[in-house]
């Protein structure tokens, strides 16, 4: 198992309660069509998918930190795991970086979460996806950290799949807040 | 159900990288009406669907399921159907 079993309820527990909030603004968003259409007009597609791509590299370069870490022989210090999760790191600091611009563009438009209710989702769903990711970031220091000492026990191994795994929780929400929230008319 | 996977492969690992980045250029395109005459309720169930196929395909290479215990990747597979059909549910009937 990837990861300790506590490390999966907490992940089904979050991205559970995640779907709520998406079915609720689906449901929501049948009911005022024209103003959610309307004011989805008002975000940015294009930065919405770089966002994604921003974090599928990320995703991607804590794959390939894991592997080095596990293909490494225990005593051996080897940098390549840690820059790894280093740039991943990067990545999500990328990301903060891009949103808070994207906020202050909205707030200098006078658009904030009480505009409407379409922006009272997007502010709510893409605020608390933020959150989890500042979090993902603290995470992927710890392993960046962790990754660069020459023996990583077992206990800490499965902490850092853990941490792994919610990195990539972390890329799989954003996935579905693109489609629903910036994409689906 | 069969025997969970071996660990995927670095090349698999970037193949379903570039199908995801593939994937991405691709729900851009369909939710950004560069279809002249698109019928809107299709692309946007499309969009739903391409991106929980992206979901599935996270937790099953990056989270590395597919080489974990069985029960756990079907209680992922079946989280994905559900919240992919309820979501699609949701849209469609309104």
């Amino acid at each position: 198992m990837p990861g300790e079993p506590g490390i999966w309820i907490f992940i089904f527990g979050d991205m559970s309660v995640f779907v709520l909030f998406f079915a609720t603004y689906m449901f929501y968003r049948g009911k005022h069509s024209v103003l959610f259409a309307d004011s989805q007009r008002l975000l940015e597609q294009g930065l919405g998918a770089v966002y994604t791509v921003v974090l599928l590299c990320s995703s991607l370069a804590v794959c390939v930190g894991m592997r080095a870490l596990r293909q490494r022989s225990s005593g051996r210090i080897d940098d390549f795991a840690s820059r790894s999760f280093v740039i991943a790191l990067a990545c999500g600091v990328l990301f903060v970086v891009l949103k808070v611009l994207e906020y202050s563009r909205k707030f200098a438009g006078g658009i904030t979460p009480t505009t409407n209710e379409f922006f009272m989702y997007y502010f709510v769903l893409t605020g608390l996806h933020l959150f989890h990711l500042l979090i993902g970031i603290g995470v992927l220091g710890y392993l960046a950290r962790v990754a660069r000492r020459s023996n990583v026990t077992d206990r800490q191994y499965a902490f850092m799949e853990g941490g792994a795994c919610y990195w990539h929780m972390v890329d799989l929400l954003w996935i579905v807040i693109f489609a629903i929230v910036y994409l689906v008319k | 159900m069969t025997r969970p996977a071996p660990r995927a492969t670095l090349s698999a690992l970037v193949y379903v990288w570039a199908g995801l980045l593939v994937a991405t250029v691709l729900s851009y395109w369909l939710g950004t009406d560069h279809v002249i005459g698109s019928t809107t309720p299709t692309y946007s169930v499309l969009i739903v669907l391409v991106a929980f196929v992206k979901v599935r395909f996270i937790g099953l290479y990056f989270m590395e399921l597919r080489s974990a215990p069985r029960l756990l990747r079907a209680a992922y597979e079946a989280w994905c159907l559900a919240a992919c059909g309820t979501l699609i549910a949701l849209y469609v009937v309104r």
